[in-house]
């Protein structure tokens, strides 16, 4: 090895995306490779940009920038040394800069503005890009002014429900309480989203940041972050950058020589759906079945072990660092109408190019599905999409131009939810689907209310009637499958129970020739 | 009428001798003083054994001052608890919406078949217990398994045979 070499900065991500797909043993055949060649590199296991058909994306920093490589695999790295990628030589998997990438160029990343470019586990690259500006400003300002800047943000909660971070916010400041909490609902359990588990694998410092800046404005002294038990590799990454963020005195005692302090720990989930729901998540923290409890009182004014609590989801808070770096108006600049700022998007299913899009709010669903998307993996014509998780209506072609705007979905009987977009093609059968969605909800329902708990078995009975039957009883049962979809929508007590109807319905508006003629009879 | 005492005394748990109480006391201990510990502990506990013993029930409602009934509760309304062993590797295959888009139900069915065993079931030679999961966060490049720690996205059915193949030690 010749100290004379230039050392050549090498990335590789650690996103568990890119480990699924090869990612550690082509970073270890790139140090073996450039061992066994006597030249001197870094290797770097940065986040994932969010284009997942190209993982393992390699990059190597070059004078003109970051040039890509992929998807590369291990029979491939020889091969890139030979073409001498290491300048940024060309190659069969050569895809020049990667910020030029249209996929990435098209983005406009507020939240993700760090994602794949930093080192998620090391906090000096965090604070070299930006990272805790915002904590700093906000030790500045008084802990009202805080909330009037998530407030004139026009921040909603990115978790579904859309309600105003701001208010929830104002709401806990405002409750008097000898202790108040600060809950991060990290479980991300919707089918196509994959957004906060890259918040949390790929940039956990802006989490961190984001929940200390909200202990501030409302006066918090301790936080959880409640994380599904599915992801592993996000519960270590958090709980590696909070050892960090400790030890720096960004987390702790009198922050940054300040009198707040904040004190931060994860806590794993056990694989429950219903977790996700505010309320079920607070009782599972406190060690119980995860149960909904009825509202009021609301979480902000008797939440965690019955004291005010803020909760909110992983993209929430994790906008806040960028509105109180930048300002509240840069963010609302961005968005249409009420819906402000940016949405991470996630294409998800059978679709070409998979991945994190985040835009202004107001992009429609063609433009995702097919400029970013690329249409579907298999080739075949989409037949139907997803948004919004398994709660989310399936939305068939003829709506592709509508704005992801949370009021303009609402208008066409869609939701955004977490923003996680599911492409079928036309293979699909969407009277299975309606089945599944049934399905889920009797498997995943807490049990607390009836229409959920046993609507939901009787809608899989009732769908697998209609499937089976001869046309004549068909209809008799869609129009008790209707009934029975009603009833959930209207009498249970949470999402779970009344948003499970919006597939099974829109299934049966949009696809009536799956279920049978009954359906296409009933439609005429 | 008299009750008998005897009937006040809960129904004994059947005693495991396979299970290290000690061990699991231990554990208890560690987690107990936590807010909301019922399920840092019983993590503990399943990471250590493999599973949740019945016979360390009682144990969790005294230590957590729970009735067996609340701690029960807790342990079969969460998926991830066991309450009986598994096999040595844990197959996770994921169910969900985007994972079926591109052909999950029939890694599933392959699945079942190459292991010879459904759902919550464990192959014969008890190396593999077959688990469904809703949603491993890779809804990009389904379908998706994980065996043990270890993720695998766009899951053929020959790239699940190497994998198990892989985790068997046959290369």
């Amino acid at each position: 090895m010749s100290a004379l070499n230039p050392v050549v900065t090498v990335y590789v991500p650690r996103d568990s995306t890119a480990l699924a797909l090869g990612a550690d043993q082509v970073a270890a055949d790139i140090t073996e490779q450039a061992r066994q060649r006597g030249v001197n590199i870094k290797l770097i296991r940065n986040g994932s940009r969010g284009m997942f058909w190209l993982e393992p994306l390699v990059e190597v920093a070059t004078a003109e920038g970051r040039i890509a490589y992929g998807p590369v695999e291990t029979e491939d790295v020889a091969g890139l040394f030979d073409a001498d990628f290491l300048n940024g030589g060309q190659h069969r998997l050569a895809l020049g800069l990667v910020e030029e990438i249209p996929y990435l160029k098209k983005q406009e990343r507020l939240t993700f503005a760090r994602v794949g470019i930093t080192d998620p586990l090391s906090l000096e690259d965090y604070l070299a890009h930006e990272g805790y500006a915002g904590l700093r400003r906000a030790l500045d300002m008084s802990s009202e002014a805080v909330v009037q800047e998530v407030l004139d943000s026009g921040l909603r909660g990115r978790g579904g429900a859309a309600f105003p971070t701001g208010i929830k916010w104002k709401t806990v400041a405002a409750t008097q309480a000898a202790q108040k909490y600060i809950v991060c609902n990290a479980d991300e359990g919707d089918s196509g989203t994959f957004s906060d588990r890259m918040v949390m694998e790929d940039d956990p410092f802006m989490l961190i940041e984001g929940m200390t800046i909200a202990a501030l404005a409302v006066g918090a002294s301790h936080g959880y972050i409640y994380v599904r038990s599915e992801y592993p590799h996000a519960i270590a990454a958090l709980n590696h950058a909070i050892v960090s963020a400790s030890n720096a005195n960004y987390l702790g005692e009198n922050i940054l020589g300040s009198h707040s302090s904040f004190h931060l720990e994860v806590r794993k989930g056990a694989g429950a759906y219903i977790c996700g729901e505010e309320t079920a998540l607070l009782e599972s923290l406190e060690g119980k079945r995860g149960v909904v409890r009825a509202k009021p009182p609301l979480p902000a004014i008797e939440g965690l072990f019955g004291k005010p609590t803020v909760i909110n989801n992983v993209i929430s808070l994790a906008s806040v660092p960028v509105i109180l770096a930048r300002g509240a108006a840069f963010y609302k600049n961005y968005g249409m109408g009420r819906s402000l700022g940016t949405l991470p998007m996630q294409l998800a299913g059978n679709i070409r190019h998979g991945g994190l899009v985040e835009k202004a709010f107001g992009v429609t669903l063609r433009e995702l599905l097919i400029d970013f998307g690329g249409g579907t993996a298999s080739g075949k014509p989409i037949r139907a999409v997803q948004v919004g998780g398994p709660l989310g209506p399936y939305l068939p072609p003829s709506l592709f131009d509508t704005k992801l705007d949370y009021e303009a979905m609402a208008a066409v009987g869609g939701m955004l939810g977490h923003g996680g977009i599911v492409v079928f093609d036309d293979s699909v059968d969407m009277a299975k689907q309606a089945r599944y969605a049934m399905e889920f909800c009797a498997s995943e329902s807490c049990g607390k209310c009836t229409p959920c708990r046993i609507g939901s078995t009787r809608g899989v009975e009732v769908i697998d009637k209609i499937v089976a039957g001869e046309p004549r009883q068909a209809v008799v049962q869609i129009k008790l499958l209707r009934d029975l979809c009603d009833t959930m929508v209207n009498g249970s007590l949470c999402a779970m129970g009344s948003m499970t109807p919006l597939p099974v319905l829109s299934a049966l508006d949009h696809f009536p020739e799956d279920f049978g003629d009954g359906a296409l009879n009933q439609a005429a | 009428m008299q009750i008998e005492p005897s009937s006040h005394v809960p129904q004994a748990v059947p005693s495991d001798p396979s299970v290290d109480l000690n061990q699991v006391r231990i554990i208890i201990e560690e987690f107990k003083t936590l807010p909301g510990a019922m399920l840092p502990v019983l993590h503990a506990i399943q990471d250590a054994l493999g599973y949740v013993p019945p016979s360390v029930v009682p144990l969790i409602a005294d230590e957590l001052n729970l009735s067996r009934a609340e701690v029960h509760g807790v342990i079969s309304f969460y998926h991830h608890f066991r309450q009986q062993p598994a096999g040595r590797h844990i197959v996770q295959i994921c169910r969900a919406e985007a994972c079926q888009a591109v052909g999950a139900d029939a890694l599933a069915a392959h699945a079942k078949a190459a292991l010879g065993c459904d759902f919550h079931g464990t192959s014969s030679d008890g190396q593999f217990t077959l688990e469904p999961v809703y949603c491993l966060g890779q809804c990009a490049c389904g379908p998706n398994m994980q065996i043990d720690d270890d993720l695998h996205a766009r899951v053929s059915n020959d790239k699940f045979n190497r994998v198990v193949r892989a985790k068997r030690g046959v290369q």
